[in-house]
């Protein structure tokens, strides 16, 4: 005992037990996260009452008060997700087994992704075109139905560019337009005489944009009744009838008669559609990427503000600073900032860079948008610097370190040629101490690319229409409100319509965001590494 | 004696600044005159009455040396007599460590370093300085010798190639790292890192060249070559090499100043320091009687 046996003991199970809640956490999220990509089999129940129910399974469980002294092993339930939304009202469904009389995998069994309303599940009973059937039956419907889907796709595809891209640009230019004639007539008051020839041009490009809008809607119109032309007749398992326009399918699968690899290929597919795609449904389907694009921005734009910041102070602090009590008292409250709660900084944030500053360039530079606010608003900018604001302590003090771990043989070896102080910061110090500012990045990234509280203040929001880097002048729009992993995993999560149809992305969304951060760190952390290889020395 | 000063000093700081005020002009002539009239016999550097305190303790009493020019001096002493911290007062190197404050004169060629017209970085372009541990900069053997002409502005590629030959053949390393120019010099071995030092030094082409115990962390082959450099360097510059090694010391200089406790015990030729020195605590520590 006296040997410390039992003290190895007790510290090696305190690193098993926090590295099996590490590997726990991992497995958890991993285990519920990848299975959203699988496509399971259909599978069609019969009930003893003669009724059916048809959809995937999703889980069994004990009925919590079947386990009785009878029947010690209890009675089992089958959740299914059985979609057919509009019809249903619900996604889910439980069904207790013993209630259950027989289960097949029906080969005929349709399973279609829609742009809304979630999942169908049924078979085929007949394709229209326009009022006239063109194809009846199972078989023939599904022969039918799979490039009519396509097409469908295609024709989305077109219209989403011409709404989203084309419409999108021409409103942008109709808006700067109304801006600079606001901004004229402020300049100016429409009292004191003509804006002369500006105004007319001005006026006449609004026209001529309004008149590619129309175009541009009939254009539209066009697509859309193609795009609408063709419906088909689902039957559910009971027999129950819908009838929706083919637009609306993005997929079409029968997965029953899907071999293995055809499902991995599914399987890979469907990652990166998660990985690329926008969301759909209130975030409960579609993708991701918004979220992902929000966040990795958001992080650069962070260290961008961070690491100036954090290097000058932590300059200041141990090379120029008298040291002292002050200077002790500046470090102990640096030090304690960084245990402020998040939202403490939010709401810093929304106060400080929101309201005043933001508020203050509104006023000056873009008098003509308001009342509706550009940069007096929440933003990715705005947000970018609370968390800034939020990490610079973790930096400072990873400077100092860095700092105070330079020799001070290197500082008079430079002194003693003839380097003033600042040469010798800038040519010697600062160099040397880069794999410690790069420490303080990475605690930094870690620290703020988890952080969703001082976002909700400061410009995150649940569905953002454009990305904060677009190709239009200036292409990055720091006053854009922008999307977040980690508030998408609140909102997916918790304010959905649909939460238990949801829970699958909420573990997507976990899963992608701590391999976003894992990303960004490995990044930093190669380079600093690089770095101390550079810099640190190999011999003697 | 000394104690006795260097108590009044301590306690009535105002005292030894009077004697100094009245001197002053004096010196200032006489050096004046000096210069005039015998270029070669003028010291390169001179001090005057050096004292210098570490806040309240007095490292340095009453130190008055005049090292010849383009000649090796060496400053010898057991640790903690002061010979580093004189060594430092000669470059103002010094002045980085906070509450130290010295006092007396130090003249560089007749000018005193510590007036406030002198430009300090310009000083220490003009005495060098070799450490104790070699302190090679994590960079590329070129950047490192290239430091102090980039410092001044030199910007051109063939000057710089120059000057990084020249000062690299100065300090005999040349033929060794030619070959390597842009590697690290921190992979070079403890004497060459030494040698990059002093051919750093070089670069900035100093009148003196202030060596704190160079050879202390070095084998004795690496030992034996910079002591070979120091005959080569002594041609051009004026070189001061504090060592607690006193064979060294007997070996490369030409002078020799004793430290005892902060105070300049003897200052003479080498030969007599360590054949006939003239007071009794000079010979006890040359016969290795102590230290």
């Amino acid at each position: 005992m006296a040997s410390g046996d039992l003290f190895v003991w007790a510290s090696g199970a305190g690193l098993a037990i926090a590295l099996l809640m590490v590997v726990g956490l991992l497995v958890l999220i991993m285990a519920n996260g990848m299975g959203f990509f699988w496509i399971d089999d259909v599978v069609e129940l019969t009930l003893r009452d003669g009724k059916r129910v048809m959809g995937q399974l999703a889980g069994r469980e004990i009925i919590p008060n079947s386990v009785t002294p009878g029947s010690p092993q209890g009675q089992g339930r089958i959740r299914m997700k059985i979609g057919n939304r509009d019809l249903y009202g619900l996604d889910f469904k439980w069904v207790d087994e013993a209630k259950t009389a027989s289960k097949a995998f029906p080969h005929d069994a349709v399973l279609l992704e829609r742009r809304e309303w979630g999942n169908m599940y049924g078979r085929i009973k007949a394709i229209y075109k326009g009022d006239m059937p063109s194809s009846e039956g199972g078989e023939l419907g599904w022969k039918t139905l799979l490039p009519l889907v396509e097409q469908a796709n295609a024709l989305h595809a077109q219209i989403y560019k011409i709404e989203k891209v084309e419409i999108g640009e021409i409103n942008a230019e109709i808006e700067r337009s109304r801006l600079k004639i606001r901004s004229l007539e402020l300049r100016t008051p429409p009292s004191q005489g003509s804006h002369g020839p500006t105004l007319d041009r001005l006026k006449a490009t609004i026209s001529l944009a309004d008149a590619r809008y129309q175009e541009k809607t009939e254009a539209l119109e066009k697509l859309y009744a193609r795009f609408n032309e063709y419906t088909v007749v689902m039957v559910d398992a009971n027999g129950q009838e819908k009838r929706l326009p083919v637009g609306q399918i993005v997929r079409a699968l029968r997965p029953n008669e899907l071999s293995t690899p055809v499902k991995v290929g599914l399987y890979l597919g469907n990652v990166w559609k998660v990985l690329t795609d926008e969301p759909r449904e209130a975030n409960t389907e579609g993708g991701i990427f918004p979220a992902i694009f929000g966040t990795v921005m958001m992080v650069i734009i962070m260290s961008i503000a961070v690491v100036p910041f954090g290097v000058l102070a932590a300059l200041y602090l141990r090379e120029y600073a008298k040291q002292g009590t002050i200077v002790r008292l500046v470090r102990i409250a640096v030090n304690n900032l960084a245990g402020v709660p998040s939202i403490v900084y939010g709401v810093f944030g929304l106060g400080f860079f929101v309201y005043v500053i933001g508020g203050s360039i509104d006023a000056l530079f873009f008098p003509e948008a308001l009342p509706s606010p550009t940069f007096g608003t929440g933003g990715i900018l705005w947000a970018s610097l609370t968390l800034a604001l939020l990490t610079v302590p973790v930096v400072i003090v990873a400077t100092e370190e860095g700092l105070a771990s330079v020799p001070r043989d290197f500082r008079e070896g430079s002194m003693a040629l003839g380097a003033t102080k600042l040469e010798t910061m800038v040519r010697v110090i600062l160099p040397c101490a880069l794999p410690g500012i790069l420490t303080g990045l990475i605690l930094a990234i870690a620290r703020a690319a988890g952080e969703v509280a001082p976002l909700m203040l400061t410009g995150v929001v649940k569905l953002a229409p454009t990305l904060p880097v677009d190709s239009a002048w200036p292409f990055f729009h720091l006053d854009r409100k922008f999307m977040h992993l980690g508030f998408h995993i609140y909102d997916v999560g918790f304010q959905s319509p649909n939460v238990e149809a949801a829970k699958p992305m909420v573990y997507v969304t976990t899963l992608v965001l701590i391999l976003v951060v894992v990303i960004l760190n490995l990044t930093a952390i190669t380079l600093r590494n690089h770095l101390r290889k550079k810099y640190a020395g190999s011999a003697v | 004696m000394q104690p006795f000063l260097s108590n009044t000093a301590n306690s009535e700081p105002a005292q030894p600044q009077s004697p100094d005020w009245l001197r002053r002009p004096v010196i200032n002539s006489t050096v004046a005159k000096v210069a005039h009239d015998n270029k070669d016999t003028m010291p390169k550097i001179a001090l005057r009455d050096v004292n210098f305190f570490y806040g309240m303790s007095q490292a340095l009493s009453k130190v008055n040396i005049e090292i010849p020019i383009k000649q090796v001096t060496a400053f010898i002493g057991p640790s903690g007599c002061g010979k580093s911290t004189l060594l430092r007062c000669l470059n103002r190197l010094n002045d980085l460590i906070e509450g130290a404050h010295i006092e007396g004169k130090i003249l560089l060629d007749g000018m005193d370093i510590y007036s406030p017209h002198v430009d300090v970085t310009d000083l220490r372009k003009r005495v060098g300085m070799v450490f104790q541990r070699s302190n090679p900069f994590p960079k590329p053997i070129y950047d490192n010798i290239a430091y102090g002409p980039r410092l001044q502005g030199v910007r051109s590629r063939s000057t710089l190639d120059d000057i990084v030959e020249e000062s690299l053949k100065g300090a005999g390393l040349w033929e060794e790292v030619k070959d390597r120019l842009h590697e690290s010099a921190l992979g070079l071995s403890g004497g060459q890192q030494q040698r990059l030092c002093i051919a750093r030094a070089l670069a900035v082409k100093p009148d003196v060249l202030l060596m704190d115990e160079p050879c202390s962390a070095l084998d004795p082959i690496a030992t034996a070559k910079i002591e070979e450099l120091l005959f080569d360097l002594k041609k051009e510059l004026t070189v001061v090499i504090v060592t607690h090694n006193m064979q060294q010391a007997a070996r490369v200089s030409d002078h020799t100043g004793f430290f005892l406790m902060g105070e300049l015990v003897e200052f003479s030729d080498t030969k007599t320091i360590f054949t006939t020195p003239r007071d009794s605590r000079t010979e006890d520590y040359v016969t290795g009687r102590f230290g």
